[in-house]
């Protein structure tokens, strides 16, 4: 969480936030269970997944292309992964207690290496 | 100058918000209320004022619309009763926690079952910690003038809260009495115009309402609503003077009559008040001390005043308009019975509920209540402390 806590006497009347688009502070990605890992190798750029993801969280590159997943809002859902076209899926899920200290890379391998 | 006019409480609301002209009013009709939005229609109807008056199909829909109108930026009165009330509950809760001050028109009447659809204060009390400032008046001139003053406090910006203005629903909604009805200009002149403060509709500077409080925010934002609730109490008594000076009928948190010297007192709420008065009178011409002490401001509750106010008192009867509903008594005697719990003279208190469903209370019964407070206060003894007014059966 990166937003300041303020006191009761310090919050804005009524619950009202003035600054539209605050929810972007608010990290999500701290709800996950699971979370999908990505294989750009088979990716074909289809784009569902961007379009489906209930949180804005597929990243998009200058190009317009899939360029992997913002962990810190993703509250793993799995849509993008029900979504993935492709065979074998180019998204799939897995525990975040397994995922935990590896490297996106180690973890793709891992994951669609088998 | 004012004319004395002979309406009827609903009438009395409903010319309340004629001279405010609020830009929104949303209702849906339940008896004994149904009246307020009638008149308003027809008002609007005739030209005497411009209200977007939305019908809506429930209460639900109604304080929802209240809600969203209020969170646009205007100024939004509504009317009620009852099961109309309940059925606007989780949107109460909104409507307080999102600061707007609304304020809507409730005459008082029992909830179901068995089906009735005369006045008691079920609704109200029910209601009583949905944030809402919550003001009852004794008649049709304290409607009028409650929902006029209304406005004032729940608009002020240290308050920003929803208020109602409460009356007993048939004994003051549908009774003929005389009262004073202001002239138009003096009332708009008296409410002013109001500035709200995140209006939704300025678009110059966007602004979120209604968004989501996480268990690490949501706390900070109720104690930031009630300390807006609590700053409502100094605000009434403001506003009170003020009206006071504008219309020459002052008002405080309370209505001491006959209280300096009053040993035998009772405690109430509305119309039955006006009953208690009556006997009152006739006590203090036989020299008994009788005083009434009556609850205008119910929310926030203003404990501290009203335990001073009862310093004098012997013995204490609390009426209440409403079932205890498996409490220690009525929502009005556990409120005085607390206040007094940290004074110096702690009165015997004893509770009555009474007028349930439309019963009639009559001189005869309020009598009865003061001849039972002068037994306590010569034996000093309590032998019931929970009591009814005129129900068929002895109870406990």
């Amino acid at each position: 969480m990166s937003e300041k806590l303020l006191n009761w006497d310090e919050v804005l009347i009524g619950g009202a936030i003035k600054d539209p688009g605050n929810s972007k502070s608010y990290e999500t990605g701290s709800w996950r269970v699971e979370r999908p890992v990505w294989n750009p190798e088979s990716c074909i750029q289809c784009m569902f997944c961007w379009v489906y993801c209930p949180d804005s969280s597929i990243l998009v590159d200058e190009n317009g292309k899939m360029s992997g997943i913002d962990y810190d809002h993703c509250k793993g859902c799995g849509i993008c992964v029900e979504q993935c076209p492709t065979k074998p899926k180019s998204l799939a899920m897995l525990l975040e207690a397994d995922a935990k200290g590896k490297s996106e890379e180690d973890l793709r391998k891992e994951v669609f290496s088998k | 100058m004012g004319k004395k006019v002979a309406l009827t409480g609903n009438e009395a609301a409903a010319h309340a918000i004629r001279q405010i002209n609020p830009d929104v009013v949303a209702a849906f009709p339940i008896t004994p209320s149904t009246p307020i939005p009638q008149n308003v229609a027809q008002f609007i109807a005739d030209g005497e004022m411009d209200t977007e008056l939305v019908t809506v199909e429930s209460e639900h829909s109604a304080m929802s619309a209240c809600v969203g109108a209020a969170a646009a930026g205007g100024r939004v009165m509504t009317a009620t009763s009852a099961n109309g009330y309940a059925l606007m509950w989780e949107i109460l809760y909104i409507a307080s926690g999102s600061r707007l001050p609304i304020v809507m028109a409730v005459a008082a009447r029992a909830l179901s079952a068995p089906l009735n659809i005369h006045g008691d204060h079920s609704d109200i009390m029910g209601g009583r910690d949905t944030g809402w400032i919550q003001l009852i008046a004794e008649n049709s001139q304290e409607t009028y003038d409650n929902l006029i003053q209304a406005i004032k406090i729940a608009e002020n910006k240290d308050v920003m809260t929803p208020a109602l203005g409460a009356f007993d629903g048939f004994n003051i909604s549908h009774a003929i009495e005389i009262w004073e009805l202001e002239d138009d200009n003096k009332v708009k002149e008296f409410v002013g115009e109001y500035t709200p403060l995140y209006p939704l509709l300025n678009t110059k500077e966007p602004v979120t309402h209604g968004a989501w409080a996480p268990p690490d925010w949501y706390f900070e934002h109720k104690m930031n609503q009630l300390e807006g609730l609590l700053n409502a109490k100094d605000v009434v008594v403001k506003v009170g003077k003020e009206f006071g000076s504008a219309f020459g009928r002052e008002y405080g948190l309370y209505e001491a009559y006959k209280m300096d010297d009053a040993e035998y007192v009772i405690v109430a709420m509305g119309s039955v008040c006006g009953t208690t008065k009556d006997v009152v009178d006739s006590l203090r011409e036989n020299g008994v001390k009788a005083g009434l002490l009556k609850i205008r401001l119910f929310r926030p509750f203003p404990y501290k005043e009203l335990a001073d106010a009862l310093s004098s008192a012997k013995a204490v009867a609390v009426l209440d308009r409403v079932s205890p509903a498996g409490a220690q008594g009525g929502a009005l005697f556990t409120e005085i019975r607390s206040a007094l719990y940290d004074a110096n003279s702690r009165p015997p208190v004893i509770n009555y509920t009474y007028g349930l469903g439309g019963r009639d209370t009559q001189p005869q019964h309020i009598n009865s209540v003061y001849d039972k407070l002068k037994t306590i206060a010569e034996t000093g003894k309590v032998d019931k402390q929970f009591d009814c007014l005129n129900l068929r059966g002895t109870w406990g």
